[in-house]
């Protein structure tokens, strides 16, 4: 049985009223979205801003409350929940947010924030309250001293870090992550990208990974779903994906990756045409105005998500007559040789820069190539 | 390699004087130079320095609280002593910025159109029926569509991406020698920051203006620079060709920057991370500003400043240890 399970999730939100309270137009954010995740994996939802990723991402939590549709944990019925049921649900599911200083009450010191969750559930008896809260600093690398600290004394990623404290406060089985790294400079994101991917490792957590970086969602990602105007237009393994995007809005999205490689490959799709407004969105296929593909059926009917027999699923009515994606993604090359090996000896340590670096190489097991 | 440089910075020193007396160097002893028609990516992380070069450059600096030394030579002029008549004489017409955020750099209260027509009657003078039809070109030079409609159009009905054109229309209003964008598709869907640097690579190839970009990005860097100047802690830490930055970095902290971006091609489990915290600007200390975050040092490094040396053609690097080969073969 999967962790999760949504079924035809719609949000439609009231753009205007009339002078009577009528509704008198709808932002559509979420229009029939459906997808399940097993423990202990990683889901990435991607596509533009406005796209729908994050209110999905709500919704699943039940922040806020859907319009149709359903959605599973472990086989309960969340929108079901009564409010104590869903309180306890609220021990399962938890959030990081994108912004690491807003996310913090500034007012309470870390060890408040952290205790806070602890005793809203009655987890922890009082006396050994301080403990748990040292271990969970521990667990997300800070030391425990820092708990009487306020957040304003921290640095960005010291805050996301803190963040992702709360959130493992109450042990929860899912952690939706959003955006949990874009407010971050890069040598500080991959200390944050680290320390997700070991907790998923040590705790077998599951995360929904809310992201328009496209790197970053191939390296922490198994499985990934492709959002455009509130659909799922593509969804499929994360290698499989990146390795031929089927769908036309995948293609061209995944074609724009920018690589750190000078001179890389690439056929870049640049699409043209603005993205349509989700309060008007346009009719038959919603990616058909800036399609390159786009036939006359495309404008007039909506395709469905259509799976391959290996769990490849793309919304697109001409699936089996698209050229071939193979060389869509731009190739990066990985490292040269020589910064292979100089990533590796700093990654190592003073011992691997004094020690041959063939040696440390080999010792190294977070450079054992495991090309995907 | 570079015959006359269009812009050359030498010694640039910044310090900030905070209200509780104390004194931050934000910028220590920045030597560039960019030559017409080539593109150098400023790279570095938050509060290296970048951003505040580049509004010296542009004269953009609060004159209370910041102390500047060194020169900015651009054009015959030097930057630094030019009257700030003449500066604004020079800014928007030869020397142009685009900033990060397309939101907040546009004036909500007048048309795009306005914005721009003002830039060119402010340079170039002539009637407002020219400037409008060149406002209208410069629309369609940077692909917005129906330009003779959305001229008269306010910043608000705009997208993010279309309101980034716009500022790029406004920069490139009077043809300038010398570009400078700030973190331009920072704020940018990965879509539009294709279409916006696809725009920036056309745009130099049609008028063979110098830009700077800033950035953190480094696949940005490599997509559209010829040459990168990487910052740290107020410094240039190393500067190389694009190729040979990617390809042989000669300073750690480039090194520990190019571990930890997830690549496509090269799946590890765990990314490179720089341990430890940027030294506070405020005291620097004695040696070299990356020591205490390097895998690779040595004593020599926390005792004297290390020199920006050229370890090979065009490639400089502020470490004594370079050239790194040497260390990992």
């Amino acid at each position: 049985m999967a962790l999760l399970e949504v079924n035809g999730l719609v949000k439609h939100f009231v753009a205007e009223r009339s002078l009577f309270g009528r509704a008198l137009a709808h932002v559509k954010a979420v229009d029939g979205v459906s997808f399940s995740l097993e423990a202990g994996k990683t889901l990435a939802l991607v596509g533009e801003s406005g796209c729908g990723k994050s209110t999905v991402s709500r919704l699943v939590l039940r922040l806020i409350e859907p319009d149709a549709g359903t959605i599973r944990f472990e086989g309960r019925n969340l929108l079901s929940l009564d409010a104590s049921a869903l309180r306890a649900f609220r021990r399962e599911a938890q959030i990081i947010f994108q912004d690491p200083y807003a996310s913090l009450n500034p007012r309470m010191t870390v060890g408040q924030i952290l205790t806070e969750p602890l005793a809203l559930h009655g987890l922890v008896p009082v006396a050994q309250r301080r403990e748990r809260v040292a271990e969970l600093l521990r667990l997300v690398g800070l030391e425990p001293r820092l708990a009487r600290r306020y957040p304003h004394e921290f640095s960005g990623g010291q805050r996301q870090r803190i963040a992702i404290a709360r959130a493992l406060a109450v042990e929860p089985k899912l952690i939706v992550c959003d955006e949990p790294v874009s407010a971050l400079d890069v040598s500080i994101r991959s200390q944050i990208l680290n320390l997700l991917r070991e907790l998923q490792d040590r705790l077998g957590l599951a995360y929904i990974f809310v992201s328009h970086d496209l790197a970053v969602v191939k390296h922490i990602a198994d499985h990934v779903a492709v959002m455009n105007l509130g659909q799922i237009v593509e969804t499929a393994e994360a290698d499989a994906l990146f390795s031929a995007p089927s769908h036309p809005y995948s293609r061209a999205l995944l074609s724009a990756i920018p690589v750190p490689k000078p001179q890389a490959k690439r056929s870049r799709i640049v699409l043209q045409g603005e993205i349509p407004s989700a309060l008007n969105p346009p009719p038959g296929c919603r990616f058909h105005t800036r399609c390159p593909y786009v036939v006359e059926r495309c404008r007039t009917e909506m395709p469905q998500l259509v799976p391959d027999g290996i769990g490849h699923a793309t919304a697109c009515h001409r699936t089996s007559e698209l050229p071939s994606s193979a060389a869509i993604v731009p190739s990066d090359g990985g490292f040269s040789p020589v910064l292979e090996k100089l990533v590796a000896a700093f990654s190592g340590g003073p011992e691997a820069v004094r020690g041959s670096g063939v040696h440390s190489l080999g010792t190294d097991p977070a450079y054992s190539q495991n090309r995907g | 390699m570079i015959v006359s440089p269009l812009i050359e910075i030498t010694d640039l020193r910044i310090r900030f004087h905070g209200d509780d007396g104390r004194i931050t160097h934000a910028v220590d002893g920045v030597d560039l130079s960019v030559a017409n028609g080539a593109t150098l990516g400023l790279v570095g992380e938050s509060g290296c320095g970048k951003s505040v070069t580049s509004l010296a450059i542009m004269g953009l600096l609060p004159k209370q609280s910041a102390e500047i030394s060194g020169a900015i030579r651009f054009d015959g002029f030097d930057l630094l002593k030019t009257p700030d008549q003449m500066l604004r004489d020079l800014r928007g017409n030869r020397l142009a910025m685009i900033f990060q955020e397309p939101m907040t750099s546009l004036n909500p209260s007048f048309t795009i159109g306005d914005q721009i027509i003002e830039t060119i009657l402010r340079h170039r003078g002539g009637s407002r029926k020219s400037a409008r039809e060149r406002a209208v070109e410069l629309l369609r030079r940077v692909h917005i569509p129906s330009p003779e409609r959305r001229i008269d159009e306010y910043p608000h009905k705009l997208s993010g991406g279309m309101r980034q054109r716009v500022m790029i229309a406004m920069a490139l209003a009077c043809d300038p020698r010398l570009l400078i964008a700030d973190e331009p598709t920072t704020a940018l869907d990965v879509t539009l920051q294709a279409q916006i640097l696809e725009l920036m690579r056309e745009l130099k190839a049609a008028s063979g203006a110098a830009i700077i970009l800033i950035t953190h990005d480094l696949g940005v860097v490599a997509e559209v620079c010829d040459e990168v100047a990487v910052m740290y802690a107020g410094e240039i830490v190393e500067r190389a060709p694009v190729d040979e930055l990617f390809s042989a970095p000669q300073h750690p902290y480039t090194v520990g920057l190019l571990g930890s971006i997830p690549r496509l091609d090269h799946r590890a489990e765990q990314l490179a991370t720089i341990e430890g915290m940027v030294p506070n600007m405020a005291q620097p200390p004695d040696g070299c500003r990356f020591a205490a975050r390097c895998p690779f040092v040595l004593d020599a490094c926390t005792k004297t400043p290390p020199p920006l040396i050229e370890v090979s053609q065009n490639h400089l690097s502020r470490c004594i240890r370079a050239p790194l080969e040497r260390l990992v073969s």
